[in-house]
């Protein structure tokens, strides 16, 4: 059965490159480019894991994430961060607030895939 | 004899070269030499627009009916200017202090800019001035008759009105072309003064020329004249003193309070220190105006055939004579004096009534406010070239319905009796603190409408508008109301009889209205600043502390003064405070300078109004008024200099808040800078690398294939960019760039940097104005075109209207040769305007943007290198960037 | 700015001249005004005026050489006294004169 993905980004390249990735493998991919209307978004699919990206117009990646860990429908979905800004802030930013899983571009595609498939099976 | 054809060219010819007089007046005044134009002479000259055609024509005629009578009107005025001390002095401070446009405007801010007496005044005025238009019109037709009834046909009572129908067409022209050429701060039209001073100087030498001829070509010297005066009708003193002394006062107080006068007088005043010499040389001026007249009505009452118009006696005597050439000069003097007054005296009666009648009308018409209504320049000048015509036709209206029969001397005084009515509010508004506007809106109602009953009505003549019944019984027979003898003192001349009962109970009215009421605390300050005008020159403030923003401000000021000034305006006071850019604090006094500014060009009530408009309820309040109050003096001085020296560490503080303000901003950006930067450079590296990961999987169709390696080598570009952009901003900090000079068109630079942005099809517009952008320039041109590809790239990427827009502007400030990038969308907050040229401040997400964020900072490197500038400029409806290059750079092309 | 000083008593000299001219620029008019007013005074042809003595009325060659001599004179006066007026410097502060 496709499982189901949201990839929240704003880049349309990188929007392209693992939409190719996952879809090869199997997986249904819903994307999403606004940070604003984001959480609206992982309510009404729900999805069965997040790829999150930090820097989005509108509303920060920590923000979006900070929400859906406070909301109960959403607290236990795992969520893939990708960050390009690679400091160890933002890393330790993102674990305390709960992030299954921290990413920082450039990623390979391997990586990558490997770290859905384990989060989505775990 | 002289054929009428060879005086219309004359005459034509004379208006072409006064055209040619005008424009170069303009010109000489837009490259900043006025020296000369703004000199005592030219002032007392434009001064000489009170000897109308009424003077030329009409005082020989008045010395052949009535004597010496004539002089009174010009012994009033002469005590007016030599007692200069007294009144005109005042004026003039106070207009320039105040910035007055007009008569009205002066007693509508005197009495706390009240709409109203500006409106008040300004029908006084018209229905004032109308005769008088009539009666300039009546001349310059009348002299034409002359001419062309020689050759052998008289004219008709058609062709009369014909011409006199043109000479008002004409004349409506001439005014509106020089006179309402723009909104100039205070009013001050170079072209009309020099045009007016060139006439003054030839009605002086045409009426001068004439006499000579009479006194030594005619009589035979001065004693043969004064033994032909002698021998005349008017030989002997038979002046009736109430007339005497009743004249004298009429055109003196007629001096101060006709509209054209106020504006050459006191609006047009460069410099007060003219007074000074105008004190003298313009009773000179008026004295040998004076001087011949007699001389001539006794010649034209020796030589002519009795029943000849006296009126035209400075015509026609020469050309009995058989002096054509003297008469067609003294035909271009009496142009002269008729068009000078007309067009001088429509100009200030437009301003009056497009300042207090149609702006506030439409202002009220527009519920948003001054704010959101469109160019307010254009209505008002537009307002201003419709009153020329609507004030023109109604002199031609008079010229007709009163049918150009009555002696000129006569219509001329009734104008003078209107128009005095506003010297009570003149005089009491600028001596007597305690005046109020009820005082003034009853005086001039009373005086006014006495006025029109017992004169103004009655010289129609009986049946045409009062019932020949009404003037002999009194309406519905009440006898005291009869026009001419008012509360049955019957047997005056008159003139007298309205002059005596119009200010006295003008005067009176005001007094006891100014006595019973009370002032608004606005008429109170306005009153202290004006009375006490020699006093405090920097004035108290008619608003407080108030809550409206910088921006909105200039957005209506540039409506009213045109961007240029207003942007000046704003900037020198931002300088002031000690801020950059153009939005300074709005201070109380800032809010008070601007109004004054504004009231230049509209008027004081209409100025209030619109910063009132945007200012809501932060008038004045009782302790400004505590501040003016003369019994508080003391405290006042203390605190003005309590308030200097705060204003003074106010001014630090600013400027050190400021600075703050921008370090911390700095410190943030500097902070974010390394992970911008990592940012920057891993989103592009993050596609490449997934991309060449995915193609060397394989297995795909080629045209994906091809796709993707499309997609990388975008990337890689955007990549190479940012490098690039990273390394030119870096060579430009450390000032390791050297220019390459070159000279080009900038219109051609403009044209590759539209080319190189890459439009994109149903994007951006782009409109420009070519013909302004004829200018060379000697730059490095391809940093410069740098500069505006990214400027035209930003506003394709940013500008958030729907159908997106970016003007460029070419034009010139203080010395600048400056561009202006002008897009419609919604423009950048006043709090990011500080940032945006710092490197990666990016205001919206990047991802659309697909920039790093250094185009502006590296603009602002390359113009700074170039000895130029570039600026946000607020308050232009969108995002706006402004381009300045130092002058040296550019030089006009032709 | 700095404050008004109390004003002195006795003023330096040159602003004591200057004070008096602009006495004199004050009453200029009034003089001018009187003297253009002299002419009421004279007999008349009209026969108006009440005679006190039987006098000829007068010749307007004569009253016009009066009027016009009183006019130069104001001239003159008004001349002389800008040139020295004007001299005077641009109101200092307190220094404009009050009653």
């Amino acid at each position: 059965m496709a499982k189901r993905v949201l990839l929240i980004e704003d880049e349309p390249n990188i929007i392209e490159a693992i939409s190719f990735i996952l879809s090869r493998d199997g997986w249904t991919v819903h994307t999403q480019s606004d940070g604003v209307t984001a959480l609206d978004r992982v309510r009404a699919l729900p999805p069965d894991l997040v790829i999150l990206d930090v820097m989005l117009p509108g509303k920060s990646g920590f923000d979006i994430l900070r929400e859906m860990r406070a909301d109960a429908t959403t607290a236990a979905m795992p969520v893939l961060m990708l960050t390009a800004r690679g400091q160890e802030r933002d890393r330790d930013l993102a674990l305390k607030l709960g992030v299954t899983r921290f990413m920082t571009k450039p990623f390979s595609n391997a990586e990558v895939l490997e770290a859905v498939r384990t989060m989505a099976g775990g | 004899m002289l054929s009428f054809n060879l005086l219309i060219v004359v005459a034509l010819g004379y208006v072409a070269f006064l055209f040619a007089i005008a424009f170069a007046a303009e010109r000489q005044a837009a490259n900043g030499s006025k020296a000369w134009l703004r000199s005592p002479l030219v002032y007392t000259l434009s001064l000489s627009i009170y000897c109308t055609a009424w003077t030329f024509y009409g005082a020989v005629g008045y010395a052949a009916r009535s004597g010496l009578e004539y002089l009174t009107i010009y012994l009033g005025p002469t005590v007016v200017v030599i007692g200069w001390w007294w009144v005109v002095r005042k004026l003039v401070r106070i207009g320039r202090a105040q910035r007055i446009t007009s008569i009205a405007d002066l007693i509508s801010s005197r009495f706390g800019k009240s709409t109203a007496l500006g409106v008040l005044v300004t029908i006084i005025a018209v229905a004032a001035a109308t005769p008088y238009l009539a009666l300039q019109l009546q001349s310059v037709t009348l002299s034409f008759a002359v001419f062309a009834s020689a050759p052998g046909h008289d004219w008709g009572a058609s062709e009369l009105n014909g011409a006199a129908l043109w000479v008002a067409a004409g004349l409506a022209i001439f005014t509106i072309i020089f006179g309402t050429r723009n909104l100039d701060a205070n009013e001050r039209h170079y072209g009309v003064v020099m045009a007016i001073a060139f006439e003054a100087v030839v009605k002086l030498f045409a009426l001068l020329a004439v006499g000579v001829f009479v006194v030594w070509g005619v009589a035979g010297g001065p004693g043969d004249m004064v033994k032909m005066i002698d021998a005349s009708p008017i030989a002997l003193w038979d002046q009736n003193g109430a007339r005497w002394a009743g004249l004298t006062f009429l055109s003196g107080a007629a001096l101060l309070c006709l509209p054209r006068m106020f504006q050459v007088l006191v609006v047009e005043n460069a410099d007060e220190s003219h007074l000074a010499t105008a004190s003298w040389a313009f009773p000179l001026y008026l004295l040998a105006m004076s001087l011949f007249v007699v001389p001539i009505a006794v010649a034209g009452l020796a030589l002519l055939p009795p029943g000849s118009n006296p009126d035209l006696f400075v015509l026609t005597v020469p050309l009995s004579q058989g002096q054509g050439g003297l008469a067609i000069l003294s035909f271009l003097g009496g142009f002269s004096s008729a068009t000078s007054m007309v067009i001088v005296a429509t100009i200030a009666l437009s301003t009056m009534v497009s300042n207090h009648i149609v702006v506030p009308l439409w202002l009220q018409s527009r519920s948003q406010g001054a704010m959101m209504s469109g160019d307010v320049r254009a209505v008002v000048l537009l307002a201003r070239r419709l009153s020329i015509v609507g004030v023109l036709g109604l002199g031609y209206l008079y010229y007709r319905v009163s049918g150009g029969g009555a002696a000129l001397a006569a219509i001329g005084l009734i104008s003078f009796t209107g128009v005095v009515q506003i010297l009570p509010a003149m005089l009491g508004g600028i001596f007597w603190r305690g005046a109020t506007r009820w005082g003034a809106a009853a005086g001039l109602i009373t005086g006014t409408a006495i006025w029109v009953w017992s004169l103004f009505l009655p010289s129609f003549g009986p049946d045409v508008v009062i019932p020949a019944q009404v003037l002999a019984h009194g309406p519905w027979g009440l006898g005291w109301l009869r026009p001419q003898a008012l509360f049955g003192i019957s047997g005056l001349d008159p003139v007298v009889h309205a002059v005596l009962w119009s200010m006295l109970l003008n005067a009176t009215a005001f007094m006891m209205g100014s006595i019973v009421t009370f002032p608004t605390p606005l008429e109170r300050l306005q009153g202290a600043q004006i009375v006490n005008v020699f006093e405090h020159s920097p004035g108290a403030r008619a608003w407080a502390q108030s809550a409206a923003e910088a921006e909105d401000l200039l957005i209506m000021a540039q409506r009213i003064l045109g961007p240029a000034e207003a942007q000046a305006i704003f900037q020198r006071e931002a300088l002031e405070q000690g801020k950059a850019g153009y939005l300074p604090d709005v201070t109380p006094g800032f809010v008070d300078l601007l109004e004054r500014e504004l009231a230049g060009s509209v008027g004081a009530a209409t100025a209030h109004a619109m910063i009132g408009q945007l200012i809501e309820g932060a008038s004045v309040s009782v302790e400004d008024l505590i501040r003016v109050a003369d019994e508080a003096a003391q405290i006042m001085e203390y605190s003005s200099r309590l308030e200097a020296k705060s204003a003074e560490q106010e001014r630090t503080a600013r400027a050190l808040r400021e600075a703050n303000a921008k370090l911390t901003a700095l410190s943030v950006q500097k902070d974010a800078f390394l992970s911008q930067i990592s940012h920057e450079l891993r989103t592009p590296m993050t596609s490449i690398r997934s991309f060449s990961e995915i193609l060397r999987d394989g297995d795909m169709t080629p045209s994906v294939q091809a796709k993707y390696a499309g997609i990388i080598h975008d990337e890689a570009l955007r990549l190479t960019r940012l490098l690039d952009d990273l390394l030119d901003l870096s060579v430009l900090e450390n000032g390791q760039v050297t220019l390459n000079r070159q000279t080009g068109q900038l219109r051609e630079l403009l044209d590759r940097a539209q080319g190189a942005a890459g439009l994109r099809a149903g994007g951006l517009t782009i409109r420009r104005r070519k013909g302004d952008e004829t200018l060379v320039l000697t730059t490095d041109l391809d940093r410069l075109t740098q500069v505006f590809i990214n400027l035209i790239a930003n506003a394709q990427k940013y500008c958030d209207a729907p159908r997106p827009e970016l003007r460029i502007v070419v034009g010139r400030a203080r010395g600048e040769v400056v561009v202006d990038f002008i897009d419609n969308g919604e423009g950048i907050g006043s709090e990011h305007q500080q940032v945006i040229f710092e490197k990666f401040s990016r205001l919206t997400d990047h991802g659309k943007a697909g920039g790093a964020g250094l185009g502006l900072a590296i603009c602002r490197e390359i113009m700074a290198r170039l000895g130029g500038s570039i600026a946000y400029l607020p308050g232009q409806g969108g995002a706006a960037f402004r381009v300045s290059l130092p002058a040296a750079a550019a030089m006009a092309a032709e | 700015m700095a404050g008004r000083p109390p004003p002195p008593v006795f003023l330096a000299s040159a602003s004591y001249r200057q004070r008096r001219l602009r006495d004199a620029a004050r009453l200029l008019p009034v003089v001018g005004m009187v003297l253009f007013l002299v002419p009421l005074l004279w007999p008349d042809a009209t026969g108006l005026s009440i005679p006190l003595v039987d006098a000829e009325p007068v010749r307007n060659s004569n009253a016009m050489i009066y009027l016009f001599l009183v006019w130069i004179g104001l001239v003159a006066a008004a001349a002389l006294l800008s040139v020295f007026l004007r001299s005077d410097p641009e109101t200092p502060p307190g220094g404009e004169d009050r009653p």
